[in-house]
């Protein structure tokens, strides 16, 4: 009598039909196929590409440099060449109001802000800001998040204890107030920040990436801490010590592969997060620093011109609307293809 | 019952007091920073030193500094602030707080009210067109960043429609308060209320959608179908309440946030002095003293709120009470 | 021979409940699957009805998808359910939770997680009973102090009060059958309700349900896959397979008669004290086929010992004899006496060498 197992490889009709295939295969299958993930990912690869391009558009298209103040400047419209700031609107003509959104992409398409620099090459390039800084602080914050997860939860006891107590006081404080808090120590008194041989510029992009890295710190260690405590607790990691594996080899190759799922699902949430949080902390003037640009800031500089010149506060703002946006389909996306939930329910 | 509440108050107290104390450490005791001189702002002069020196007592012992502080703050409440022209920190404090309070609480009941609605029709009308376009006007929601929200909505009612019947009615931006005129307190918080409380609809409205479809698969759903009662009360009375205790205890740590001054942004948008804009004001300023105040405050109110939640969590989820 | 459903033995009375050519499918990004492949079935009055399988056969989405407590949206029905003159299939929400509950009554396999955690033990009762029936609130109440007697729940007066965490799972139990009978169904549907408790508990409840069927008459289906569970009270017993019903019959039909090798297969994997011990206990080679691709023939084939040329065609569930026994097996009646002893019992041929 053939044992059970020679059985079903002999003969097809005993085999299940869902072999077992390898789970990130099968994963990325469900994720290639939710065409509205895939219509989100392109909307944000396309809003990315758009934004690494600036300096391609700013230079090749519209032919400005958008940083220095242009007041005096001139541009061309249907032809007729005109100031970039026009004299008062209103019925008072009051002040100067720049020049409105031309809809000519080699000519100030979106208008320009109250420095008579083009909006739309600003636009690109504080997506650029945006972006760098989103992303960077989602994966540094992540990197860090799990690292600390792995030691807490590998090595438990008191490491955990303190590590996770420390966690608790940083999330313990309201997200945006702490990072406003370390923002504003760090960009007047200090300037920059000196971490031993580190010294990073206040004007840098590295200074919003870090801070918001580190106060979402707790957020993302959390799930990964549970995570890597149920991992630890399984046989394999056992029969694994067993078979004389050390701690680092142990931590690297057995539960970090099982962890990582859990980050991966959490990064485009995280990174719509940063994203908002980078808007918010420099619309109130602690985040991207001059003479970067970020979306936040040009809604901040639009508010002088809120009543006039609205284009310059819509369009930073639908532009993080619409990255975020497809980051957080994208996200239900990639967890809906991780972790399924069973559409069949067949029993007994 | 009853005996569960008293502990948790009294614990809430004891917290309280670490909290106090932990505050107290972190802006007298910080290596390497003179707290006097922290506290007399930007540019003190030797005068304003010695005087803040002696008003706190920073040459006599540690509990003695602590005592003076908590004296100053609770007790004769003049604890006053050096870069803001000796204004009086707590009396600031307390005179912010209604108009936060009235901002969050607003804010809250629209969203607790929207959300339940939002997450209980895209259940409902779960298979049709309606339950993706809700989850899309949800995540909209969520999407969009609630100080440029604020500045739409300001473009909007303040400017551009502002003379139409529509939003006449809105009065400038600011805050008035309810004991000076009901009528103009209630207008001029409606756009702020409906601005903050659109992230929070979207967010918990796919929280309760998703946690109303996972419950649907619990044994005791099936059990209350087979019972024979209707399916609009297996929704509400067994699905909806069960996933309540996940809303709750989420909806208490936002709320407790929200009160102890993150509602900064929309505050700020709308020129609505409350908590959260003195707060913001204070960390600019690297305002001492009314930054201590206010997080004591915010302190207070978060651990207070958690409190409250952790009762009403024991209310709802009879198996957390203790026997 | 005569097609399944009409029941031989009590052919005068209308059968209570008439399952006709029941086919349940679910789409599944795989495929479809075919969890349920064509069931008949009729129950009297009165009669328990044990339907026996291992998991996977059908035999929980039968009896759901007769009350309709399916829920899937990527199920699909085909097939007639017929009880007191209507089919059960063709109702709409509100008929049909009028039978549910009161008509007919369904307990699971899981009490630790079938009542609501929130709720007091007595306030769910009420809720069923006042769902069917006109009673004020005191009245339920009373009621339901009675039910909870009834099932043998000591203190009913102060338990009536007590949340479902204050009860030990065969409590547990016992609550979910007081609320099941609470409107005195004609049929109670007992889905593996003591699969998941220890086997002391296990007797209790199987005792607690042949008093109340005893005292009131209720018909009740049985769902296990537990042959021991069956051998007490069960009238008669189907028993499925990867969807199908491959033989029905009376209690002693299958114990002692039983015309289907995978019967055989299932009563010789039961440990018995009163024969000698065999050298290891038998066991049914192979898996069950999935369902997402079902063999065109015999369900069972693959893994059937005396599978023979007929068996590429599916056989059809049928009283070969005209006894009311049923089989779907193209064994011939002498065959099926030669070999079932020895398929039952393997370790026969051990001695007999």
């Amino acid at each position: 009598m053939a044992t059970l197992l020679e059985q079903v490889e002999a003969d097809p009709g005993l085999r299940p039909a869902v072999a077992g295939r390898n789970p990130w295969a099968l994963a990325a299958r469900r994720l290639w196929r939710n065409r509205i993930a895939m219509a989100s990912l392109l909307l944000f690869l396309v809003i990315a590409v758009m934004c690494l391009a600036a300096p391609l558009y700013a230079h090749n298209v519209a032919h400005v440099n958008p940083f220095p103040p242009n007041l005096n400047g001139h541009t061309v419209v249907n032809g007729k060449v005109v100031p970039v700031m026009r004299q008062g609107g209103g019925v008072l003509h009051l002040g100067e109001t720049p020049i409105g959104p031309t809809w000519d992409p080699s000519h100030y398409f979106l208008g320009a802000d109250s420095l008579g620099r083009d909006m739309a090459a600003l636009l690109l390039y504080g997506g650029r800001s945006s972006l760098l800084v989103g992303i960077g602080a989602a994966v540094l914050c992540s990197l860090a998040a799990t690292v600390i997860a792995l030691i807490a939860g590998f090595f438990g006891g008191v490491t955990d204890s303190l590590l996770s107590r420390l966690m608790d006081v940083i999330w313990a404080f309201p997200v945006y107030l702490l990072a406003i808090c370390i923002s504003t120590e760090l960009l007047t008194h200090s300037n920059g920040f000196q971490f031993g041989p580190l010294h990073v510029q206040a004007s840098s992009l590295w200074l919003p990436t870090i801070i918001i890295a580190f106060i979402y710190v707790p957020y993302v260690y959390r799930p990964m801490r549970g995570q890597v405590l149920s991992v630890v607790n399984k046989e394999f990691v056992e029969a694994s010590t067993a078979q004389g594996a050390g701690n680092l080899r142990l931590i690297f190759s057995e539960i970090l592969p099982n962890v990582v799922s859990t980050a991966i699902v959490l990064l485009p949430l995280m990174i719509a997060t940063t994203i908002l949080t980078e808007a918010a902390l420099s619309f109130l003037g602690v985040g991207v620093q001059p003479p970067n640009v970020s979306w936040g800031t040009i809604i901040q500089d639009g508010t002088d011109l809120i009543y006039t010149r609205p284009w310059v506060t819509i369009a930073p703002g639908l532009m993080i609307l619409l990255t975020v946006l497809s980051l957080n389909v994208l996200g239900d996306g990639v967890r809906d293809a991780l972790d399924p939930r069973a559409k069949l329910r067949v029993e007994g | 019952m009853l005996t569960f509440i008293v502990r948790r108050l009294l614990w809430t107290v004891l917290v309280m007091f670490v909290i106090t104390v932990v505050v107290f450490i972190i802006f007298f005791k910080t290596p390497g920073v003179d707290p006097a001189r922290a506290i007399a702002g930007r540019n003190p002069n030797a005068q304003t030193l010695a005087e803040i020196r002696a008003q706190f007592g920073l040459d006599r012992p540690l509990p003695v500094q602590y005592g003076l502080m908590m004296k100053k703050i609770f007790i004769t409440r003049d604890l006053v602030s050096y870069s803001n022209q000796g204004v009086r920190v707590v009396q600031e404090v307390f005179a912010a707080t209604p108009a936060t309070l009235s901002l969050v609480f607003g804010a809250a009941v629209l969203w607790v009210v929207l959300a339940i609605a939002v997450g209980i029709a895209a259940t409902l009308f779960r298979g049709t067109v309606f339950d993706p376009l809700l989850m899309v006007v949800a995540l909209v929601g969520i999407s969009a960043p609630v100080f440029w929200v604020g500045q739409i909505a300001n473009m909007i009612t303040q400017g551009t429609l502002h003379g139409t019947f529509l939003f006449s009615w809105v009065p400038p931006l600011g805050y008035t308060p309810f004991t000076q005129n009901p009528a103009l307190w209630f207008k001029g918080l409606v756009i702020p209320w409906i601005t903050l409380s659109i992230l929070y609809i979207g967010f918990y409205g796919r929280v309760l959608r998703a946690n109303l479809l996972e419950v649907q698969n619990e044994d005791y759903i099936r059990t209350a179908r087979a019972k024979g009662i209707s399916e609009r009360r297996v929704l509400l009375r067994h699905s909806l309440r069960t996933s309540m205790i996940t809303f709750v205890s989420l909806f208490g740590l936002d709320f407790a946030v929200l009160v102890a001054g993150g509602a900064l942004l929309t505050e700020v948008v709308f020129g609505i002095h409350g908590v959260g804009y003195l707060t913001w004001q204070a960390l600019t300023n690297l305002d001492l003293p009314t930054i201590m105040a206010t997080t004591i405050y915010g302190a207070f109110f978060i651990v207070l709120i958690n409190a409250i939640v952790d009762i009403g969590y024991a209310w709802l989820d009879p198996r957390i009470r203790p026997t | 021979m005569t097609a399944p459903g009409q029941a031989a033995a009590d052919t005068s009375a209308e059968p209570l409940l008439e399952v006709r050519d029941l086919k349940v499918s679910f789409r599944t990004e795989d495929g479809t699957v075919r969890a349920v492949d064509g069931v008949s079935l009729s129950l009297a009055p009165g009669e328990t009805l044990g339907i026996v399988g291992e998991s996977g056969s059908g035999k929980s989405v039968t009896m759901l998808s007769v009350m309709r407590l399916i829920t899937d949206p990527n199920a699909r029905f085909e097939g007639e359910v017929r009880y007191k003159g209507r089919d059960l299939m063709q109702l709409n929400r509100d008929q049909i939770q009028g039978v549910r509950g009161a008509g007919i009554s369904m307990i699971f396999q899981d009490p630790m997680t079938s009542l609501n955690p929130v709720y007091r033990v007595g306030w769910q009762i009420e809720e069923q009973l006042r769902a069917h029936q006109q009673l004020s609130k005191q009245a339920a109440h009373a009621r339901a102090i009675e039910l909870l007697a009834a099932v043998g729940i000591p203190h009913p007066a102060q338990r009536v009060d007590d949340y479902p965490h204050h009860f030990s799972g065969g409590m547990r139990q016992r609550v979910m059958i007081a609320m099941a009978i609470s409107c005195n169904p004609d049929i109670l549907i007992a889905d593996e309700p003591t699969t998941a408790l220890d086997v002391t508990i296990q007797a209790q409840i199987l005792g607690l349900i042949r008093k109340l069927r005893d005292d009131f008459g209720t018909a009740i289906v049985l769902i296990t896959h537990d042959m021991g569970v069956v051998a007490d009270l069960a009238d008669r017993i189907a028993v499925m397979y990867a969807g199908r019903i491959i033989e029905q019959g009376t209690r002693r039909d299958i114990f002692y008669d039983a015309r289907h090798p995978y019967t055989w297969g299932l009563l010789g994997s039961i440990a018995r004290l009163d024969r000698p011990k065999p050298r290891r206990l038998t066991t049914i080679p192979g898996l069950p086929p999935s369902l997402l691709r079902l063999p065109k023939g015999c369900a069972f084939g693959a893994r059937c010992p005396h599978r023979f040329g007929l068996c590429d065609e599916r056989p059809e569930l049928l009283d070969k004899v005209g006894d009311g026994h049923l089989d779907a097996c193209h064994l011939d009646l002498k065959q099926k006496e030669d070999l079932r002893e020895t398929t039952i019992h393997p370790e026969l041929i051990e001695e007999a060498k």
